[in-house]
């Protein structure tokens, strides 16, 4: 069993990588504490996974420094680095069993034979492989196959695991059961790992920091609640998960917050607004807007028409367009949407000061 | 369904010329052959019991046998470190191996024959040289022995012993190969432990291929063996040529063939044809 203490903390300053003319990453700085679950979040082409072979030693950066524990590591090639990695399709020695793919980073280590059964045994059993022990990889289901690369990374207590969207090929319900054991073996090893994804939803439920990329930028990096609450800028809010954007214009502080004109009503906001006077854009997401009766003069609301309505099992979809043109989705209690679209598709449309953030305009 | 049916029988009407011509030019051919060594020169398994006493016959046999193995371990150890090189090698690394493995396919054998002849002779290029530069007195004897016939078989055998071991090395996955240095193995233990075993399949298809090309050798053993180490197709045409003994160059013929397809059989249970290309 590892100690937590022997996490690794890891330092990137200013990491840069060119390839040929295409800037991959740009001046990277991120701190990755002990023990941490960071998730590197964005689209194909973001930079998130060069900076993941970056820190497993098979890209060099062009520019920028690494530590891990304080110490230089930028030119340790990807073998002395000890990181376990987990690949995208597994990558698992088709020719050796299950036994002899997670013994693997033992034997290299040249750990004694009775010390290399005993772990992978123990690895075996955490894992849930007991009894598929001599079976090659190909004669695994790919949940089985992923859980021997999880063993294999894991087993010589690495300081930090990098996982290569590991999900990426498996159907839905196996997906949520692999994520619950990742997270299990993420607090029973207590080893820092860093996760690449492109899915936001598993992004928000695994991590306790995300970094979003794009473009080879480091756009934010915070809690799930903090990026999903107080994203930093347009891409970041629309990235994870669906958002509305309303134009505020004439925007100026006010008590505990900001105030503005939305379609041509007062609106509040709880955010601070330090940075952003004159137009902006609110951006609220689809749970925070709910549909009430009519105007109420103590709440931010605005008029608008439902075009679509999707029913979704547990809530209704509703998409609108307000008198200004601005087109918004709000997800609803089903017997809500009903009773709205039961006179007519005029609606109103509230949300309360405290939800929502402002963004600045065209940003 | 439909689709598939037609496709195939489509697939089979476009190789039928294919199959009708093997069967015409050499199995039907191959049948006679089969015919004369129960034959010839009386009826009867005569022929097959000679092979079994005959010192001559056995001794070709076992030569034969050891030269195609030798021959074949070295040129799968050459063709896989050339291979090595084409597939994963840097760009000028590439086009040199490839024109490296391509050029002898355009240079006749009975060519290629005669250059190592010119190169090992006892006054060729390489005594000489070694001569010249006094690291020795007396020729080394390098041609008209079974060395020779082994420099020259591998040579011309490499090239073919390449392609099934290219068909491997592009199959294989690089993420396992980067997976095992991640988990701490040097380069060199990733290429013993991960690479080579993961490439067995071309291993096994390409040493196959060499092998039975060498059983059937002719024209290189007969030129740079020089009489003296004949090889089993060298035999089978000195008995049906040069002596009446056809009933004997048949029996051995048949022997060869079925021990060929015997193999062939064996090598397809391990390997799917589309890997050997």
């Amino acid at each position: 069993m590892q100690q937590p203490g022997r996490a690794a903390e890891i330092k990137a300053n200013g990491i840069g990588k060119s390839f040929g003319s295409f800037r991959a990453l740009d001046n990277l700085s991120l701190d990755i504490g002990r023990g941490e679950f960071l998730t590197l979040l964005g689209p194909s082409g973001s930079g998130k996974t060069t900076f993941l072979m970056i820190l497993a030693g098979f890209v060099q950066p062009s520019e920028g420094r690494l530590f891990s524990d304080g110490v230089d590591i930028t030119d340790r090639p990807a073998e002395q680095r000890a990181a376990g990695m987990v690949f995208q399709g597994y990558a698992l020695f088709p020719h050796m069993s299950v036994e002899q793919n997670i013994a693997f980073p033992l034997k290299v280590r040249k750990k004694s034979a009775a010390e290399i059964k005993s772990r992978v045994g123990e690895m075996i059993e955490r894992v849930g492989l007991k009894g598929h022990e001599k079976k090659l990889p190909a004669q695994l289901s790919g949940g089985q196959q992923q859980r021997v690369a999880l063993a294999r990374a894991l087993v010589f207590e690495p300081g930090v695991l990098l996982l290569d969207e590991p999900f990426s090929a498996l159907d839905k319900s196996l997906r949520g059961q692999m994520q619950a054991e990742m997270k299990r073996l993420h607090q029973e090893t207590g080893t820092t790992f860093v996760f690449v994804t492109h899915d936001q939803s598993e992004a928000l439920a695994l991590s306790s920091r995300v970094a979003i990329f794009n473009h080879g930028k480091l756009l934010q990096v915070g809690r799930p609640d903090e990026v999903y609450d107080r994203p930093a800028n347009r891409f970041v809010a629309e990235f994870l998960g669906e958002i509305n954007m309303l134009p505020v214009k004439g925007v100026r502080p006010a008590d505990h917050g900001a105030t503005g004109l939305c379609e041509d009503r007062a609106v509040n906001m709880r955010c601070r607004a330090e940075a952003i006077k004159g137009d902006a854009i609110l951006a609220i997401r689809p749970e925070d807007m709910s549909i009430a009766p009519e105007a109420s003069v103590n709440e931010n609301g605005i008029a608008a028409t439902a075009v679509a309505s999707t029913y979704l099992g547990a809530a209704t979809k509703l998409d609108l367009t307000t008198r200004q043109g601005a087109k918004v989705t709000v997800s609803v209690p089903n017997e809500v949407a009903a009773a709205a679209l039961s006179k007519g598709n005029s609606v109103w449309l509230t949300w309360p000061a405290e939800k929502g953030f402002l963004l600045p305009d065209g940003g | 369904m439909r689709g598939t049916l037609s496709d195939r029988s489509g697939a089979a009407l476009l190789m039928a010329p294919l199959l009708i011509f093997l069967v015409l030019a050499y199995a039907w051919p191959f049948l006679g052959v089969v015919k004369w060594s129960f034959t010839l020169p009386t009826p009867g398994l005569g022929q097959y019991h000679a092979l079994l006493t005959d010192d001559l016959v056995q001794s070709v046999f076992i030569r034969t046998l050891r030269i195609a193995a030798i021959v074949t371990l070295v040129s799968v150890t050459a063709a896989y470190a050339i291979t090595v090189v084409w597939v994963r090698g840097s760009t000028v690394q590439r086009v040199l191996a490839e024109f490296c493995i391509l050029v002898p396919f355009w240079i006749s054998v009975l060519t290629r024959a005669f250059g190592w002849v010119a190169l090992l002779s006892n006054r060729g290029l390489i005594n000489t040289w070694l001569q010249s530069i006094g690291f020795i007195s007396e020729p080394l004897t390098l041609v008209r022995n079974e060395f020779g016939v082994i420099v020259g078989m591998s040579h011309f055998l490499i090239p073919f012993a390449v392609f099934p071991l290219a068909s491997a090395m592009r199959s294989l996955d690089e993420r396992v190969l980067l997976a095992a240095r991640g988990l701490g193995s040097s380069r060199m233990r990733t290429f013993w432990t991960v690479f080579v075993p993961m490439t067995r399949s071309g291993i096994i298809g390409s040493a196959m291929i060499t092998f039975v090309f060498s059983l059937g050798f002719f024209v290189t053993p007969a030129i740079l063996g020089g009489g003296r180490s004949v090889m089993i197709a060298e035999l089978i045409y000195l008995r049906i040529f040069q002596s009446p003994d056809w009933g004997l160059g048949a029996a051995i013929s048949v022997v060869l063939v079925v021990f060929v397809g015997a193999l062939m059989a064996l090598l397809f249970r391990y390997v799917k044809p589309k890997q050997l290309v």
